[in-house]
């Protein structure tokens, strides 16, 4: 790894190999908080401030963790972390960290964070680590933010908040689609989402356990 | 009796950890390729949910909240902000003392759960549980109810969703959604079913 460069640590987990789509890391929060853009941004913001700092914390101190004992040190780590943002947003955001409730919590469980601390930042030193940290928190935010999009777009018609198509219930002529704000139109947009990724970069298609042979019927005339 | 009922049938179909909230998707994906694996996660989860739920509740309404520490001597004293690092702290140590236990007593389940254990100190299912717990404001009766269906309905989930997946690999996927794409689809027309019982109240 001596010769990743500093841009490729960043910008390859954005397309490449995004966590989400490819690593299939940190689902569990991608879709719960993606109804409303705001809450979205809120939430991308503080899970690249915690993956970025929790690598740089762990990469500061990787020597000095014995092996036996690695895990609950990074939890603590990250722990901490979440802390300080969820007090944070509670203190500056109120509104916004009331509705996403338990999921600022929940960046604790995010696989993300957790795996790169344990599969990055344990081998490479600080910096490349803050910058593995933020390359992958983006990966993360831009399928989020895309996700957010078409859910809050159709869904109530509109963007952050503001009337985009204005909806018919007050009076514009949007019907809006109510199935975007419940939980399984997140699982499709993720969905199609990748298959969009995956036909953009075809490389990243999984083999079938199980091919179809050719027809053979007629052998048996 | 009825209210526990109501809490049970609650938290195992209408608000289902998995397909609801989303929480524990990624062991959710990762090992429901085989029903096997699944059935053993599934009562993993249970198992683990139903204990530290509960245990969570009373650290949570005994230590931590404000003017809990009244019996110490020191009203006023509001540790909340502890929170996230207690229960992470009390799920990663309960599910390494039944590790140990399990070793010891039922080897045969203990084999049976195997690397199952471990992952779930990291399964958002059971963080996301406590977190509830602490937000919905339970006492302890309900959330030894909640904790365990919870788990439960997570279960549930699980094994449905590797049925399907063990069906769904001799099909012909188009390539871009083959594996994790499919998957996501299967499970967002699962979520769409659980959804028929949002209704149910008793």
């Amino acid at each position: 790894m001596a010769t990743t460069s500093a841009k490729q640590v960043l910008f390859e987990p954005i397309f490449s190999n995004n966590p989400i789509a490819l690593q299939i890391l940190g689902i569990c929060s991608a879709l719960a908080v993606t109804s409303s853009l705001n809450v979205t941004i809120v939430m991308c913001i503080s899970v690249i401030a915690v993956t970025a700092f929790s690598n740089l914390a762990v990469s500061l101190i990787r020597s000095q963790i014995p092996g036996s004992i690695r895990i609950i040190v990074q939890m603590t780590i990250i722990a901490s972390l979440v802390i300080v943002v969820d007090q944070l947003l509670k203190a500056y955001a109120y509104e916004i960290s009331k509705q996403l409730s338990v999921f600022v919590g929940l960046i604790i469980t995010n696989c993300i964070v957790m795996g790169r601390a344990e599969g990055f930042a344990m081998q490479n030193g600080p910096w490349l680590s803050f910058l593995d940290g933020v390359g992958n928190g983006l990966g993360y935010s831009v399928l989020l933010l895309f996700v957010g999009f078409w859910r809050e777009l159709f869904g109530s018609g509109s963007l952050f908040g503001y009337t985009i198509l204005s909806p018919v219930n007050e009076g514009g002529w949007y019907v809006t689609n109510g199935l975007l704000l419940l939980p399984p139109s997140a699982f499709f947009i993720i969905g199609l989402s990748i298959w969009a990724l995956r036909t953009w970069k075809p490389e990243q298609v999984e083999e079938p356990d199980y091919k179809l042979s050719a027809h053979k019927a007629r052998e048996a005339f | 009796m009825e209210h526990y009922l109501s809490l049970l049938v609650q938290a195992v179909f209408i608000e289902n950890m998995a397909l609801a909230f989303f929480l524990g998707m990624c062991t959710f994906i990762a090992i429901s390729k085989k029903i096997e694996a699944a059935i053993g996660l599934g009562i993993a989860v249970v198992v683990v949910l139903t204990i530290t739920v509960p245990v969570n509740n009373l650290i949570y309404n005994y230590v931590l909240r404000e003017g809990a520490l009244d019996w110490a001597g020191m009203p006023g004293t509001d540790l909340s902000f502890l929170g996230l690092i207690t229960y992470i702290g009390v799920i990663a140590a309960i599910v390494q003392i039944m590790e140990m236990v399990l070793d010891k007593y039922i080897p045969a389940l203990y084999a049976a759960l195997g690397v199952f254990l471990p992952l779930i100190t990291v399964n958002c299912a059971i963080l996301g549980a406590a977190l509830f717990m602490v937000e919905r404001d339970y006492n302890f009766g309900e959330s030894v109810v909640f904790g365990f269906g919870a788990g439960l309905g997570w279960a549930l989930a699980i094994v449905a969703l590797a049925g399907i997946r063990e069906k769904l690999k001799y099909s012909d996927v188009p390539p871009g959604l083959r594996g994790l794409g499919i998957t996501f689809i299967t499970v967002g027309l699962m979520s769409l079913g659980f959804m028929s019982f949002s209704g149910i109240s008793l």
